[in-house]
């Protein structure tokens, strides 16, 4: 379609039909990926500067409003008696949930076996790590007394005492760290047989030695390929149901309470659509721009957006479907708090969040049925933000609007969050940015052999395809489609 | 390097341009009845992985150990924690082992955390990683290895090893080149 395709890396259009463009070998691709972090730090490019300059001085505001609340406590928030979790909990689901498309990706399509993600994965997941790093700060940070969270862990201690593990919030702490630390080692172990490339092609001393001590001494042989592919397909395994506990323990914390609107049976595969929602979102967000800066329209097509979105807008009808059950859940309860919550929503103080939340995630992402929308750059982008957007506000309305009219009407009360809340939310996105700028500067963000693997089985299958007679000029080796010479090849 | 003995050498490194070459090879390696050989590839290559690596069973085996472990552990840790050193009644739960739904999520976040961690330690050990020197790092263009290069070693402590006759047999099997890799 009309999407601007800057051609200097490839003489074929993007007729978003493909996931690898032609023209590309193994060379080409260790070369171009595994160049990106080997430029000589006085060569760093200028955009890459200006956007990581920007990212440390908002990473300076979440310092200085991390500091401002170790030094005044909880009290600089919006939060009040009624509304005890306000943005610090609204922005740690939010981060979380970007967090598991990262895995999704790396994991789920892994096991089903889907090698466009080759070329997706390893950018998603260190954005799963980054995302994770910003989630698990929040409910540290919403502690009384945040240097205290260590008493969450159980270990051997002089009081005597034990964390209560039967409560969501313990979960959390076990759901939580584990998920930030399996996907660090999944991601490691992803890099290993690039660090190796690195070292290979490193011309700078000390970066051929940096690279040559993280690849640990990796040499490719096929012994260690067969443990490498066994304990990735097994990481991948353990990573599918790890992400989904996740997120459900995250919906445990308000599905197991009496509040109403959050004591909801959907309430887990309703969190982990949503989770998925934003976080291809997120992905298309980041991808847009950074294939266009390095040069990378030949690994990540259109076809890869066609593809994320097409995910976004099944995990966006479940959420939508969650939507529906909740009313549905409030009309059928016979509760006459259930029922007052869903007219609090509709006529309350905070309805404007749920109407928002309804045109986000329900209306705004029906344009993606279409083809042409799918395939336009500047229209996933303004949905993606939309989509972000209505995730945030899907939180907003879960929390606040519940919190703001509880049991008791005495107790009533606005939420209205303070500059200190929305400056540790922008901060946030510093710390976001900071590490994944950093990532982009000094790791491959394509996982290279993993896109030299992909070659190879697109060659074989091209191969397979002469050997049965189909004849096909080479035009199309890569489709993902089994029909050979679809639209766009010619 | 040319007076050496057979046994001072590590073996004989032959590089294929294609990973299609490299299959061929492997395969008409084996039939002539070497069985110490390894490749060594920019990515896995499973016709070649079949060849030479048959099933080993290490890593699946210790991660199975590994997730029963943390289940029980993160089980037991509770049991004890909630029910036996300090009791606590909570929202009327039970206080013995009707309670034990309340336990899952953290069992179960517990067997990943164990079973994830052993998979990835388990492969970089069962592997001898971290190994920073290894002979075959010693052969020509080696560093292409992890690039767009497909290599055979045929190591010198193969029974059927013969410095002259197996360097002669691997450029029978049309590879780029072939060298001999030193200790």
């Amino acid at each position: 379609m009309a999407q601007a395709q800057p051609l200097r890396t490839g003489p074929q259009p993007d007729t978003g039909e493909m996931y690898l463009l032609p023209g590309e070998t193994y060379t080409s691709i260790s070369r171009k990926i595994g160049d990106v972090p080997l430029v000589s730090p006085l060569q760093t490019s200028r955009g890459w500067l200006l956007g990581f300059t920007i990212a440390f001085i908002l990473l300076m505001v979440y310092f200085v409003s991390i500091a401002w609340l170790f030094i005044k406590g909880v009290g600089i928030w919006g939060i009040n008696v009624p509304v005890a979790w306000g943005m610090d909990i609204i922005n740690f689901v939010w981060w979380i949930g970007i967090g598991h498309a990262g895995t999704l990706i790396s994991a789920i399509l892994l096991l089903l076996n889907q090698g466009w993600r080759n070329s997706i994965n390893r950018f998603a997941e260190a954005m799963t790590l980054f995302a994770v790093a910003c989630a698990g700060l929040y409910p540290i940070l919403h502690l009384g007394r945040p240097w205290l969270f260590y008493w969450l862990i159980p270990y051997p201690n002089t009081h005597g005492m034990w964390p209560n593990f039967r409560s969501a919030l313990a979960w959390d702490v076990f759901a939580i760290s584990t998920y930030a630390s399996v996907s660090l080692v999944f991601w490691l172990v992803g890099l290993l047989p690039d660090f190796a490339t690195l070292r290979d092609r490193a011309t700078n001393i000390w970066a051929k030695r940096a690279y040559g001590i993280a690849a640990l001494g990796w040499r490719g042989s096929a012994r260690h390929w067969h443990r490498y592919e066994m304990a990735s397909l097994l990481l991948a395994g353990l990573s599918t149901p790890l992400v989904v506990s996740v997120h459900s323990i995250i919906s445990l914390d308000f599905a197991i309470s009496q509040v109403p609107g959050w004591q909801v049976t959907i309430f887990p595969p309703y969190f982990v659509a949503g989770a998925v929602f934003a976080g291809f979102a997120m992905v298309i967000l980041l991808m847009a721009p950074v294939r266009v800066w390095y040069g990378f329209q030949n690994y990540i097509t259109m076809r890869h957006f066609d593809v994320m979105a097409k995910v976004m807008l099944a995990t966006g009808m479940v959420v939508v479907y969650g939507y529906f059950m909740e009313v549905w859940a409030a009309l059928y309860s016979g509760s006459r708090y259930e029922e007052y919550l869903l007219f609090n929503r509709l006529n309350g103080p905070s309805a404007w969040a749920y109407y928002g939340l309804l045109f986000c995630n329900a209306v705004a992402i029906q344009p993606l049925w279409f083809r042409r929308v799918r395939q336009s750059i500047p229209a996933l982008i303004i949905i993606s933000l939309i989509v972000s957007v209505g995730m945030w506000l899907e939180r907003y309305v879960i929390i606040v609007i519940s919190l703001e009219r509880e049991f008791l009407p005495s107790s009533w009360d606005l939420y209205i969050p303070t500059v200190w809340d929305w400056s540790l939310y922008i901060g946030s996105f510093g710390l976001f940015f900071t590490l994944l700028f950093l990532f982009i500067r000094f790791l491959p963000m394509i996982n290279i052999f993993e896109m030299r693997m992909f070659q190879f089985q697109e060659n074989e299958r091209l191969h397979r395809r002469e050997r049965a007679g189909h004849g096909d000029t080479g035009r199309d080796i890569v489709t993902g489609k089994s029909e050979p010479g679809a639209a766009g090849a010619d | 390097m040319q007076r050496r003995a057979a046994t001072d050498i590590y073996g004989l490194m032959a590089e294929f341009r294609t990973p299609e070459d490299l299959i061929a090879a492997t395969h008409k390696v084996k039939q002539a009845g070497y069985s110490r050989l390894d490749a060594y590839t920019p990515f896995p290559i499973e016709e070649v992985i079949e060849e030479v690596a048959p099933g080993d069973t290490g890593v699946p085996r210790l991660v199975l150990l590994a997730g029963l472990i943390g289940a029980a552990s993160g089980f037991i840790i509770q049991y004890i924690g909630n029910l036996v050193d300090y009791p606590l009644n909570i929202g009327g739960r039970p206080l013995d082992i009707a309670n034990w739904p309340a336990m899952i999520p953290i069992t179960f976040e517990a067997m990943i955390l164990f079973a994830a961690f052993t998979a990835a330690i388990s492969m970089v050990v069962l592997n001898g990683l971290p190994m920073p020197y290894h002979p075959v790092f010693n052969a020509p263009r080696f560093d292409r290895a992890s690039q767009d290069g497909f290599f055979l070693c045929i190591e010198a402590r193969d029974p059927l090893f013969d410095r002259a006759q197996t360097a002669q047999f691997l450029r029978s099997l049309g590879p780029v080149q072939v060298s001999e890799v030193g200790n």
